[in-house]
C-alpha cells in the first residue's frame, strides 16, 4: 500500500519508447541488483508519467493529512483526561480525596461531599438497568428468535428512533406526561389497604418527582443500545447451535433458553456493560424530572441528586472558582466511570468475537 | 427434558409470549412520546414559532427564532470541524495504518464515544470559554464537534472497511498513487455509507444539551456572532420547560416538535440513502 520511501532517480523525461534500463537487463531477475530502483512501469503510459511526477508529494501530503486527523482523535482522549484531572486539582488540594465520602454539599459554605450524588447516580442506573436489561434481552430474542423479519424490521426501526430522540425532549415528555402517571402510581401506592407505604422503597410522600421518574427515563434510553448489542450478539450465535438443539427434539423456547441465550451471555454482559456507561452520564432528562434533592434515601419515590445533574444545575452559579472545581472533579469521576465501564465491555465484546464465544454452561 | 412434549410446547407458548409482550413494550415509549409530542406540539406550530423571538413571561405568543438560527449555527460550525476530521482519521485508519495503530485509534473512538456529553462540555468550557473569559457560541461547536467526531470515525470506518479490496488493488494495478486510490476509489465506493453516519451524528449533536449549559449559554435575544453567548433550540426547550410559565411551555412542546422533525427526518433520510443506494447497486 505504501509508496516506496526510498529516493528514485529521476526518469528521463522524454516520452522514450525504448526502455530505459537496458543496461541493467542482464541482472533484471536479481532482485538485489544495487543501483536499481524499482522498476519502472510501463514508461510509455502517459498516466504514468503524470504519477510519477504529482503523486508522490501529494500521497505524502494525503497522508500527513489525515494522519493529523487520526492523531487529533487520538489526543482528545489524552485532552479530555488531561483537562478533567487539571481543572479537579483546586478541589482535591482543597479538601482532599475523603470529600467523596462526605454527603454534605453546600458550596457557599466550603462543603464540597460527592457522596449524595454518587448515590443518586447509582440508584437511578440501577433502577433503569433493572428495567431496561431484562425487557432489551427479551425483546432481542423476540426480534432475532421469533418474529417474522417483517415485524421485527418494523419494531427494530421503532427503536431505533426512539434512540435518534434526544435526552432534553425525554425529560419534557418526562415532565408532563410520565411524572404524572408516576405520581398517580405512587398515590395508589400510598392509599393501599395492604400498608404497602410502609415498605422502605415505597415510602415518603407521591410527588411524582424522584428516583422512579429518572429510572424510568433512564431505561427508557438505555433500552435501545442494550437491545442493539444484544441482537448483533444473538445474531453471531452459529445457526448449528440452533439445528443441534431442533435435532435434540427442543421446542422453540428450550432452543432459546438452553442453546442460544447460555452461547450469548457474555455478549449481552458486555452490552449491559455498555448501556450502564451511557447511562450513568445522562444528564437532561434525569434534571428535568428527578426533583434535584441532595439526600440519600432508598424510597423510590423520594428525590434525589445525581452527579451529572449537580453540575448541569450548579455550574453556571458556583459561586467560587473552588466550587467550579468541585464540579469538575464530578465530572472526572463521571469521566473515569464511563471510560473504565467502556474499556471493559469493549475488550470483553472484541475477545467474544476473537474467539467466537464458546458455549459456556450450556448442557 | 423429561416434561411431556404437550407441556414443554405450552411452557414456550408462554415464554416466546413474554417475548413479544418486551417486544411491544419497547415500542411502547416512542409512541408515548410522539403522540402527546404531536397533540402538545401542533397546536403551538405556527410561521410565528420560526419568525419571531421569544416574549417576556406574561406576554403570550413569540417564538423561536432566535433559538432555530443560533442551533443551526453552531451545529454547522460543528460539522464543519467534526466531519472532515473524522472522515480524514477514519481514511488514514482503513488505507495508510497498521492493523495495530488501527485497532488502537478504533478503541479510542469506541471509549470517546461513550463519554458522557456533559463531560465534552466542561472539557470546552476549559479549553475555550475559560481562556476567553466568556461563553460562546464557538465553545458550543468546539464541544459538539468534540462529541460527534469518534462517531463519524466509527461509522466511516465501518463503511470504508467494506469496500472490497480487489477495487484498491485494481487501483494500484493501474499505477494509481496511494491517496488517489483513497479519495477516489475507497472514499467514494463508501460515501452512501460516510453520508449517513455524517447525517447521524448531526442528528446526534443537533440535540445536545448539557453542554450547551456552560458553553453557548443561552441567549433571549438574536445574535450569529460566534464570539458572543448564542440561544439553541433544545437548550431553549430545557429553559422553557423548566419554567413555570404556560405560554413558555407551549413554546418548548413547538421548538420539540421542530428538533424532533428535524432528527426523525434525518434519521429517516439517511435509511434511504443507504436503502437507495443499495437498490442501485443490485440492479
Amino acid at each position: 500500500m505504501e509508496a516506496p520511501a526510498t529516493e528514485t532517480p529521476e526518469r528521463p523525461p522524454a516520452g522514450l519508447s525504448a526502455s530505459p534500463k537496458p543496461s541493467t537487463r542482464p541482472t533484471a531477475f536479481q532482485e538485489s541488483a544495487p543501483q536499481t530502483a524499482p522498476p519502472p512501469l510501463s514508461p510509455d503510459l502517459a498516466v504514468d508519467r503524470y504519477h510519477r511526477s504529482t503523486g508522490r508529494t501529494a500521497d505524502r501530503m494525503f497522508r500527513v493529512a489525515t494522519g493529523f486527523c487520526a492523531a487529533m482523535i487520538a489526543a482528545l482522549i489524552l485532552v479530555v483526561i488531561l483537562f478533567m484531572v487539571k481543572g479537579s486539582i483546586p478541589a482535591f488540594k482543597d479538601h482532599g480525596l475523603g470529600a467523596i465520602l462526605s454527603s454534605a454539599w453546600d458550596p457557599t459554605n466550603q462543603k464540597y461531599g460527592a457522596l449524595t450524588f454518587l448515590f443518586g447516580t447509582a440508584y437511578t442506573s440501577l433502577i433503569g438497568m433493572v428495567i431496561a436489561l431484562p425487557l432489551a434481552v427479551l425483546t432481542a430474542v423476540a426480534l432475532v428468535e421469533i418474529l417474522p423479519s417483517g415485524p421485527a424490521k418494523a419494531i427494530s426501526l421503532a427503536v431505533e428512533l426512539l434512540a435518534a430522540i434526544p435526552s432534553v425532549l425525554l425529560g419534557l415528555w418526562g415532565i408532563f406526561e410520565l411524572v404524572p402517571l408516576v405520581r398517580r402510581f405512587e398515590i395508589s401506592v400510598y392509599r393501599s389497604p395492604l400498608g404497602l407505604r410502609k415498605l422502605p422503597i415505597f415510602s415518603g410522600s407521591p410527588l411524582g418527582v424522584g428516583f422512579l421518574a429518572a429510572g424510568l427515563l433512564l431505561a427508557i434510553m438505555a433500552l435501545p443500545f442494550i437491545l442493539s448489542v444484544s441482537r448483533e450478539v444473538l445474531l453471531q450465535v452459529p445457526n448449528a447451535q440452533r439445528e443441534a438443539a431442533y435435532a435434540l427434539g427442543a421446542t422453540r423456547w428450550q432452543a432459546i433458553r438452553r442453546f442460544i441465550l447460555p452461547y450469548s451471555w457474555k455478549g449481552i454482559f458486555g452490552a449491559a456493560l455498555l448501556g450502564l456507561a451511557r447511562v450513568l452520564g445522562e444528564t437532561m432528562a434525569v434534571t428535568m424530572v428527578i426533583g434535584n434533592t441532595p439526600q440519600i434515601k432508598a424510597s423510590l419515590f423520594a428525590s434525589g441528586y445525581t452527579l451529572a445533574s449537580v453540575i448541569a444545575n450548579e455550574f453556571t452559579e458556583a459561586p467560587s472558582e473552588l466550587a467550579i472545581s468541585a464540579l469538575i472533579s464530578l465530572g472526572l469521576i463521571l469521566l473515569l466511570l464511563s471510560v473504565t465501564l467502556n474499556a471493559a465491555a469493549r475488550i470483553m465484546l472484541i475477545y467474544l468475537n476473537r474467539s467466537s464465544g464458546a458455549p459456556q454452561g450450556a448442557k | 427434558m423429561t416434561q411431556s412434549h404437550g407441556l414443554r410446547k405450552f411452557h414456550g407458548r408462554i415464554m416466546e409470549g413474554v417475548c413479544l409482550v418486551a417486544a411491544i413494550a419497547a415500542v411502547i415509549p416512542l409512541f408515548a412520546f410522539l403522540w402527546h409530542l404531536v397533540a402538545m406540539g401542533a397546536s403551538s406550530f405556527s410561521l410565528a414559532l420560526f419568525t419571531k423571538l421569544p416574549l417576556p413571561p406574561g406576554e403570550v405568543g413569540g417564538g423561536l427564532k432566535n433559538a432555530i438560527l443560533g442551533s443551526l449555527l453552531v451545529v454547522g460550525t460543528a460539522t464543519v470541524v467534526g466531519i472532515p476530521i473524522g472522515i480524514g482519521a477514519a481514511v488514514f485508519m482503513t488505507e495508510f495504518a497498521k492493523p495495530a495503530v488501527t485497532s488502537a485509534l478504533r478503541f479510542a473512538c469506541d471509549v470517546l464515544s461513550g463519554v458522557p456529553s456533559i463531560v465534552m462540555g466542561l472539557l470546552a468550557y476549559q479549553i475555550v470559554v475559560r481562556p476567553m473569559h466568556h461563553f460562546s457560541a464557538f465553545s458550543g461547536s468546539i464541544a459538539l464537534a468534540f462529541i460527534m467526531m469518534p462517531v463519524v470515525v466509527i461509522t466511516s470506518q465501518e463503511m470504508l472497511r467494506l469496500v472490497p479490496h480487489s477495487l484498491r488493488e485494481a487501483g494500484h494495478a493501474l499505477g494509481i498513487p496511494a491517496w488517489r486510490i483513497a479519495a477516489s476509489i475507497s472514499l467514494r465506493a463508501a460515501a452512501p455509507g460516510i453520508l449517513t453516519g455524517a447525517i447521524l451524528s448531526i442528528s446526534r449533536i443537533a440535540g445536545e444539551t448539557a453542554p450547551m449549559l456552560f458553553t453557548s449559554f443561552g441567549n433571549p435575544f438574536l445574535s450569529l456572532d460566534p464570539k458572543a453567548p448564542i440561544a439553541t433550540l433544545p437548550h431553549t426547550i430545557f429553559t422553557y420547560a423548566i419554567s413555570p410559565y404556560d405560554d413558555w411551555h407551549r413554546l418548548a412542546w413547538g421548538g420539540a416538535l421542530i428538533l424532533v422533525l428535524g432528527i426523525l427526518g434525518a434519521t429517516l433520510l439517511s435509511r434511504f440513502i443507504l436503502w437507495w443506494h443499495q437498490r442501485s447497486l443490485n440492479s
